[in-house]
């Protein structure tokens, strides 16, 4: 017996697939549009722009402090706000907290996972937040009290259904932006765990994320396997602009000061600058010699100077306007895995795969 | 009488693909609409930043070590 529903679901189908048509030829249509109206505006390079700014001298950076205390791969740190304590987390479970000035070390917690492969400072100083391998970002108070058992006030915000791949504090240590390996990113609230907006959009682990500068407003951007660099709307969850140019795994995404640009490493050995406002990327940092992975990207406190951490051990200083890169750094006996200027501009710190941090001035 | 959840699977398909399709329509014609700003036009800022705050960079300028609390040549005293 034939049902009398039949008839309609054939014709409700038949109509469907024709709006379907028609959006498929509308949605090909803006797209080539867009594409030609972004081509019309790439009218030329940034190298070329800047062909008449005044190139940059030798730079003499040294390693000036190293701190040995990790077990294992050094694989995050961050730089508190008052210049000098640092936070970094090993794949040996343990996060310590390091005055940088002395090399002193001031706290330390073990993780109950290995790969601890993201940590924070909080703005105010008082507390660090971590993770890795237990999907978890966890924030340790810091007590002034160095007997203290840290790990008994850990409390657990974040939890994904992978690995944490990045973490940040958002302007307060109320809220933590976290990334993961399971494709998304999200804002928590530090005091009760809620999650606050997700972000979809990835199609792959995202590895690394930068909130805009506080003065560009409510946004960051974000890198993953897919290739793709994401900025999003921290509001909407909503993704607002995106990036595809690089060849391989995005490591690392970092604001330029002025919040206009980012850029980004990648495991195609090129960083590349994206700029906001004229959506696409204005300059890639490349060279045929360097065919290792970028880990870890920071510009220098004017946005003159790129700082790369390369997975050949060595770190790579590139002039942002020309292109050019003016001087490689070596030290590090093993990958470099993490890389971050100090708040004031005054260092850089690094971590590496040879258990060690470095600070270069 | 087989094809009944058939067509119906068809059909809660194609109405997703084509709530997807609008989504993805409404965001290209906000993109075509905004104005972007020339590659020229978006450098030149860029540059003028760079300039405006290159004296207040340390690392671009290198600051004596008297300066650099990481330079400093004191040794440090283990305590």
């Amino acid at each position: 017996m034939r049902s009398p529903l039949i008839p309609e679901m054939a014709t409700q189908e038949v109509q469907l697939n024709e709006t379907l048509a028609h959006l498929k030829t509308e949605s090909e249509t803006l797209k080539s549009k867009l594409e030609e109206e972004r081509a019309k505006l790439h009218d030329v390079e940034l190298h070329q722009v800047a062909e008449k700014v005044e190139g940059l001298g030798q730079f003499v950076m040294k390693t000036r402090r190293t701190l040995k205390g990790h077990g294992n791969k050094v694989l995050c740190m961050d730089w508190c706000k008052d210049k000098r304590r640092i936070v970094s987390s090993s794949q040996d479970g343990k996060v310590i907290v390091w005055d940088a000035f002395t090399t002193n070390k001031e706290h330390a917690v073990t993780m109950p996972c290995t790969w601890v492969m993201a940590c924070a400072y909080a703005p105010s100083g008082c507390a660090v937040a971590c993770g890795g391998l237990d999907n978890k970002c966890s924030v340790y108070p810091l007590s002034l009290d160095k007997n203290e058992n840290l790990a008994a006030k850990k409390k657990s915000v974040a939890m994904h259904t992978n690995y944490l791949s990045a973490c940040s504090f958002t302007n307060s240590d109320m809220q933590i932006l976290t990334s993961s390996g399971d494709g998304t990113c999200a804002l928590w609230d530090v005091e009760s765990g809620q999650l606050l907006q997700s972000f979809h959009g990835h199609a792959a682990d995202v590895l690394c994320l930068d909130l805009a500068p506080s003065e560009t407003g409510n946004t960051f951007v974000s890198g993953g396997c897919d290739k793709k660099a994401n900025v999003w709307d921290m509001r909407s969850g909503q993704c607002i602009q995106s990036f595809e140019t690089h060849e391989s795994d995005i490591n690392s995404v970092r604001y330029y000061p002025s919040g206009d640009a980012f850029a980004s490493g990648s495991d195609d050995a090129t960083c590349r600058l994206y700029d906001l406002r004229a959506d696409r990327e204005v300059a890639i940092y490349s060279k045929e010699s360097i065919i290792f992975g970028v880990s870890s990207v920071d510009f220098s406190l004017s946005g003159r100077l790129l700082f790369g951490g390369y997975n050949d051990y060595t770190i790579n200083v590139w002039d942002v306007l020309k292109g050019t890169r003016v001087s490689i750094l070596f030290g590090h006996e093993n990958r470099v895995s993490t890389l971050r200027v100090s708040p004031d501009g005054t260092a850089f710190c690094t971590g590496s795969w040879d258990h060690t941090l470095r600070i270069w001035a | 009488m087989s094809t009944k959840p058939h067509s119906s699977n068809n059909i809660a398909h194609a109405r997703r693909t084509v709530q997807q399709l609008r989504i993805e329509a409404s965001i290209e014609r906000i993109k075509v609409q905004c104005s972007n700003k020339p590659v020229s036009k978006a450098s030149a800022d860029l540059m003028n930043y760079c300039s405006e705050h290159a004296r207040n960079d340390p690392l671009l300028m290198g600051i004596p070590a008297s300066d650099n609390p990481f330079k400093d040549k004191k040794p440090c005293t283990i305590l």
